[in-house]
């Protein structure tokens, strides 16, 4: 198991290594940002100058070097508009992101699992079809139209939920949170259901398909031949098993839920990484997008390490071999 | 001759389990009758796929689609299993009735430990607490030769070898002391000393608790040895029932003699033995008339026309054929 853990490690640091490469490469190719930092007016010499400072005089592999010598000590370099520390913005705005992620994520959770079970358990039933169907169409609804239909509904006609920004938020740790007074939720709860919903359908259908092929299993019949109660059987002998493969693409499905969160975020102006990438794009910010990718790659690697982690402790098949 | 003195525990009528698949309609039990005192065995025997294990699985309640009791009666105890719901048989399993399940390797849930799996049954059926629990947890699989059993408890079925998973199986079924216990197959993955003293424990459970067992085999020599009366299936059918040992002295089914044949005499090397020639047919597709005809040495133009009826014959015993053997004695 240790040793498991040591392979998995240096895997990781392996990918973000990659992950660098590639970062550098792209930014390489995607033209040269010494004119976001000259004026208009530059001679040729303050320009020679600028692309000095910015080592771009440099080859490559100097460049590459010094990329990733400075990405080893923390420096990410300032964002050009800001003029702050790009890790910092990243790091201000990171909550709100991981609000809605999270609460999107329980909700699927928390709704997936039962219906999940159930749809397993009797998919020859009518609810069961109906779930299906329903499955189905959340996985293909486009998450932008059904974030402005949700806003149509809920902001504009009922008036129950706010229909954009964050709201007040408390300091928590060092972090800004909505979710701590009555106010900032209910400006959560919008954007994280628009996420949510997605996955809820994929989790859902993923779960009632586990399901179906681990009740066909012995030990599910031997189960109830001990005079296990049905609702005992299923969860107890039936969903722990199920969640195994779920367990797995759980690390996908957090990084489904990062990269959907961009769009989520500029629907319902949103301030979070997100947000921060799409208007970063826009306006050529370099230093922000090389973190934001660094930092989801990051981020990435370390679920799937934990998601490897937990693997082990349910499974305990995996201990020994 | 052997009357039996006990009203039957468990009486079984005309028992039918079918499946309605798209390829036809398998008869996988197909008007299967026998009754079961109180300690009293029954074997069950016949080669694969004659539905041995479904006359087990019907009598739980845990015939799984598209099957089901198509007809027929299960009486246990006064009451007609088969026209329980589920919630009425998920009392009667366990407590009343348990089975140990043929196959050792996927009976048990790979995710608990086998003390988990083993007092569960305890916590489902009896009132004990946590400590009485365990201690009875572990006498039990000490009972059922596992050695160290206080340290096997925190360990889980992948680190059992089949014959100790096996033994975990059986000590599941007997913890609740089920007053009918089916053990389909419950000694073949064990060698042949750990077998007879799993078979001496059941037999001994069967004594002291006047438990009734059913126990499904394809050796007719193992349970000769063991039960009172024999019930030989044949496609889903019985086609010889009668007191053990009159049954092997003088079978009346051809097909009883072949399987007869086919043991091997013990201590006797490794001759080939005269195997019954032919396969099982599909179920699916029975010939008419005798579904034994095909491989039956005695088989004459009237066996394919017309089934023959179950007739009784001496001793409570009864035979389905139309030109059986003689009678010795
Ligand atoms: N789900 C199913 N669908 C269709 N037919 C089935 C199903 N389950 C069992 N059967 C059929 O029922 C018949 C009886 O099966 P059963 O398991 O009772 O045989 P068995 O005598 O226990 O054999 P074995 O010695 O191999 O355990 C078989 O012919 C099998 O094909
Ligand atoms: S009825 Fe005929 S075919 Fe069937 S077992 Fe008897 S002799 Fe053989
Ligand atoms: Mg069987």
């Amino acid at each position: 198991m240790f040793g498991h853990l040591i392979k998995r490690f240096i895997q990781m640091i392996f990918v973000l290594w990659i992950v660098s490469v590639l970062v550098f490469v792209m930014m390489s190719f995607t033209g040269d940002p010494t004119f976001m930092m000259v004026p208009l007016d530059a001679t040729d010499e303050q320009i020679e100058q600028a692309r000095r400072i910015l080592g771009l005089d440099q080859s490559h592999l100097v460049q590459y070097w010094r990329f990733l010598t400075n990405l080893l000590q923390g420096d990410f370099g300032r964002s050009f508009v800001f003029r702050q520390p790009a890790l910092q913005l990243i790091m201000e705005r990171l909550p709100a992101t991981l609000e809605i992620v999270f609460l999107a994520m329980i909700m699927a959770l928390v709704v997936a699992i039962p219906l999940g079970v159930y749809a397993g358990a009797y998919p020859q039933r009518a609810g069961s079809r109906a779930l299906m169907a329903g499955s189905l169409i959340g996985i293909s609804l486009p998450g932008f139209w059904l974030g402005m239909v949700l806003i149509f509904i809920f902001a504009v006609k009922l008036q129950m939920f706010p229909s954009s920004g964050r709201g007040p938020t408390e300091m928590i740790w060092g972090m800004r949170l909505s979710f701590l007074s009555w106010e900032g939720f209910r400006h959560l709860i919008l954007p994280a259901v628009t996420l949510s919903v997605g996955t809820l359908a994929i989790l859902m259908s993923i779960i009632r398909a586990e399901m179906m092929e681990v009740l066909r299993q012995d030990y599910i019949k031997f189960a109830r031949a001990k005079g296990a109660a049905n609702r005992f059987v299923l969860f107890k002998h039936g969903l722990k098993n199920a969640l195994i493969p779920l367990i797995t693409v759980f690390g996908l499905m957090l990084g489904d839920l990062i990269a959907f969160a961009t769009l989520t975020e500029t629907i319902f102006a949103w301030p979070g990484i997100g947000k921060l990438l799409v208007d970063s794009i826009y306006r050529g910010d370099r230093p922000v997008i090389v973190v934001y990718l660094m930092f989801v790659a990051f981020l990435f690697v370390v679920v799937n390490f934990l998601v490897d982690v937990a693997y082990a402790l349910i499974d305990p098949r995996i201990k020994v071999s | 001759m052997t009357a039996q003195t006990d009203a039957p525990l468990l009486r079984v009528r005309g028992l039918k389990t079918w499946f309605h698949t798209f390829g036809g309609v398998v008869k996988a039990v197909d008007g299967v009758s026998f009754d079961l005192s109180p300690g009293k065995i029954l074997g069950i025997v016949g080669e694969s796929g004659g539905g041995k294990s479904m006359v087990g699985f019907s009598i739980m309640g845990l015939v799984d689609r598209p099957g089901r009791i198509e007809a027929g009666e299960i009486i246990f105890d006064g009451r007609d299993l088969a026209r329980l719901d589920d919630d009425a048989m998920q009392a009667v399993r366990g407590r009343q009735i348990a089975m140990i399940f043929q196959d050792p390797m996927t009976a048990l849930n790979p995710l608990y430990t086998i003390g988990n799996q083993l007092e569960e049954m305890l916590t489902l059926h009896t009132d004990l607490g946590p400590q009485a629990r365990r201690a009875r947890c572990i006498e039990m699989l000490a009972e059922v030769g596992i050695p160290q059993p206080e340290a096997r408890l925190g360990a889980y079925p992948h680190q059992f070898s089949g014959g100790m998973r096996q033994r975990v199986v059986i000590a599941i079924a007997m913890i609740a002391e089920p007053r009918l216990l089916i053990a389909d197959e419950p000694t073949t993955a064990l060698d042949v000393t750990i077998q007879a003293q799993l078979l001496r424990l059941m037999k001994a459970q069967v004594e002291q608790r006047r438990t009734a067992l059913i126990l499904i085999t394809h050796d007719l020599a193992a349970v000769s040895q063991m039960a009172d009366r024999i019930v030989v299936l044949y496609c889903g059918r019985v086609v010889e029932i009668g007191a053990s040992a009159a049954l092997i002295a003088s079978p009346r089914h051809p097909y009883t003699r072949g399987l007869l044949d086919s043991i091997p005499a013990s201590h006797q090397g490794r001759s080939r033995l005269p195997q019954i020639p032919g396969t099982v047919p599909d179920i699916r597709k029975l010939p008419p008339g005798c579904s034994f005809a095909p491989r039956c040495p005695r088989a004459a133009e009237r066996c394919r026309a017309e089934v023959p009826e179950l007739t009784a014959a001496a001793g409570g015993s009864a035979f389905a054929c139309h030109f059986p053997l003689e009678a010795s004695a």
